[in-house]
């Protein structure tokens, strides 16, 4: 394939100077090439794309990509993206957060957002560690690892992030790494075509801060721990309850089918217009609903 | 012409209404919740959306998303809330996305009194997120008037592509007052200024008018980048001082060259003034009570009432406090806008009048200050 043919290059910014701010090595490239390629695959024009992120590593990318973008606050990017997605129902909005940024400070919008069934496609690229501010722990960094606020080791477990995303109400909870860079395009572009609130966690590593801190190595073995470490779902039937819990589960993990809020919402101005004729207001003024 | 008694919330919501608002996100919250249960009801009405978010972070961060998408969107609270707001109301600065906040103030600090009235959010409305920000804070006193100026809110978001907040006292929240509804051909409606340059000649924050930069929405076929970051005239993240200063200069300038148009007030009796009183919200009414018995006792008593107190309109306050021998401010708080009324035409000559127990000024506190006493 030359040069010049990469599927990738027709979805980045051309007026946007490269190099991208990631470390060398770090997964969240993939993320995106996984992101370009599904949205490809779909055949989405560019106009009709938005990502939205949060602050972190993560946060970043979106600035890459020739779609809508927009860069919010931390932890609030699903918040935003509602707002966004209830505006411009035509809109594939898709959300890429970080863990700290899903699940510490916007744990509760990520809730929420998966309660209401918001149309969204949630990804979550998780590195275990707050890996822009130096490696602090995150909500997912595993016990007894050690972070640059865990010195002694970390005592809080972790939160799995798919099954809370089962548990809130996502329609759509899918999980690869970034070794598994093509299964993962096709778990995101699953998601995006899922009409509901769909998250695909993206297992990645932090090798500058977590993989330094925990002697990890370089991103190359860490790769190669998410290789090893991770397995398919239908292989991962075959193993018992306690070698399952220490494994990676890659795979759609659920899907669901229930209508999504617009749908619904549209029901709530049906019934509203039915009431009363709302316009009659603007052409008499306030007093026209007396 | 139509005449009602209305709620001073309630003329909030008509008027977001009247003004094009087609969105509104909120969380529940005393004294404000009546506009959000009025929108409810009638936003569904007009194909709009009214969304009951987790928490005041989340609603106006999905106004600021909605407002992206060309909707025109406003959130209300209280100080609670509004002190949850303040990091999206930095961002919406920063990234110049129209949006109107209002703020019904309640006795703080903390939970405070939820259902007292207060003044206390003054220098919060002003300085609440962090870093140099422009804004602009209107403030009626009346129900007719939070009509009015929840429409003027919209118009100068629109226009200024900035976040407005409209702060409201309980008391004008909560009173119900004649209302007459205007013909809707003589409510002003301010729109955003679109774009009509090709997309790929498009420069987001380059091609400004008057200092504001046209926003399309997004899906509109213009595809740009925002960020709470320091950004060039592309949207992109910049550190370099030769992209940061203009923009700083720019944003900045873009509410400071248009004061005239901004800065909105009532002078009264101010001519022959020898003590000018200078008020806001319920308190204006206690005051201009207040004046109007100080003349009747041959006093020379003038009354500038603010409805714009961000910026502050410091030359309006210097020409009033030249003449006059006592500047009078009244506030349900312990001296916030006094600062800057001191600040213009000097300490000797302020004297503050204030309360901060969850208690409505009375005329007779502001005659007293009048007379020396």
């Amino acid at each position: 394939m030359a040069k010049d043919d990469h599927t990738a290059y027709a979805y980045l910014r051309t007026t946007k100077k490269f190099p991208n701010i990631w470390c060398a090595g770090c997964g969240i490239g993939i993320v995106m090439g996984a992101l370009i390629r599904a949205i490809d695959r779909i055949g989405l024009d560019k106009d009709e794309v938005a990502v939205v992120s949060g602050i972190g590593c993560s946060g970043r990318m979106p600035v890459y990509l020739d779609f809508n973008t927009m860069h919010t606050t931390h932890g609030r990017a699903l918040a935003f993206a509602t707002g966004l997605k209830l505006a411009q129902p035509n809109l594939k909005v898709i959300v890429v957060m970080g863990d700290g940024d899903a699940l510490a400070i916007g744990g509760n919008h990520f809730i929420h957002a998966a309660r209401r069934n918001i149309d969204l496609t949630a990804i979550i690229i998780n590195n275990l560690i707050y890996g822009m501010t130096g490696g602090q722990y995150s909500p997912t960094t595993p016990l007894d690892m050690r972070a640059s606020t865990a010195p002694y080791g970390h005592v809080e477990p972790p939160f799995p992030i798919c099954e809370l995303s089962i548990a809130a109400g996502a329609t759509f909870v899918a999980r690869s790494t970034v070794y598994h860079a093509v299964e993962l395009d096709r778990l995101i572009e699953k998601a995006i075509r899922k009409v509901g609130f769909s998250v695909v966690e993206a297992v990645s590593y932090c090798h500058t801060t977590y993989g330094r801190l925990n002697r990890m190595g370089s991103s190359v073995e860490m790769m190669r721990m998410l290789k090893e470490n991770s397995i398919s779902l239908a292989a991962a039937e075959n193993l018992k309850p306690e070698e399952r819990a220490t494994k990676i589960i890659r795979g759609v993990l659920h899907e669901v089918e229930k209508p999504d809020y617009l749908t619904l919402y549209q029901k709530v101005i049906e019934h509203a217009k039915a009431a009363v004729d709302g316009k009659e207001f603007l052409r008499a003024g306030p007093g026209g609903l007396e | 012409m139509v005449v009602r008694l209305m709620q001073g919330n309630e003329a909030v919501g008509w008027g977001a209404i009247a003004a094009g608002c087609r969105f509104y996100a909120g969380y529940p919250i005393t004294p404000s919740t009546e506009i959000a249960e009025m929108l409810a009801r009638e936003l569904p009405k007009l194909g709009g959306i009214f969304i009951q978010m987790e928490d005041e972070i989340a609603s106006l961060a999905a106004c600021i998303g909605a407002s992206v998408g060309g909707m025109k969107a406003m959130t209300a609270t209280s100080g609670p809330g509004f002190s949850l707001m303040q990091e999206h109301i930095g961002y919406a600065a920063m990234a110049e996305i129209p949006c109107v906040i209002v703020n019904v103030q309640r006795l703080g600090p903390s939970t405070g009194q939820p259902t007292s009235p207060s003044q206390g959010d003054i220098m919060q409305a002003r300085w609440g997120t962090h870093g140099d920000h422009p804004i602009i804070v209107l403030y009626p006193t009346s129900v007719p008037e939070a009509f009015d100026l929840t429409v003027t809110a919209f118009n100068m978001a629109e226009k200024y592509r900035t976040p407005v907040i409209l702060l409201m006292d309980e008391v004008v929240a909560h009173m119900r007052e004649r209302f007459e509804t205007p013909p809707s051909e003589a409510i002003r409606v301010i729109d955003r200024m679109g774009t009509s340059v090709p997309p790929e000649w498009y420069k987001p924050f380059g091609d400004t008018v008057g200092d504001v930069p046209p926003m399309p929405s997004f899906g509109s076929g213009y595809r740009y980048h925002i960020t709470g970051l320091y950004h060039d005239l592309m949207g992109y993240p910049t550190q370099r001082l030769d992209e940061i200063n203009p923009w700083i200069e720019r944003v900045h300038r873009k509410i400071s060259a248009h004061l005239e148009d901004i800065l909105l007030y009532r002078e009264e009796n101010t001519e022959d003034a020898k003590v000018v009183i200078v008020a806001y919200g319920i308190t204006a009414r206690s005051a201009r009570h207040a004046m109007k018995i100080a003349r009747q006792h041959r006093h020379r008593v003038g009354l500038v009432t603010l409805y714009t107190i961000w910026p502050f309109p410091e030359e309006v306050i210097l020409r009033v406090g030249r003449t006059a021998r006592r500047v009078v401010v009244p506030e349900m708080n312990l001296g916030q806008l006094a600062l800057e009324v001191e600040r213009v035409v000097g300490r000797h000559k302020v004297v503050r009048v204030n309360r901060a127990d969850g208690t409505m000024i009375a005329p007779q506190m502001i005659l007293d200050a009048i007379e020396g006493r």
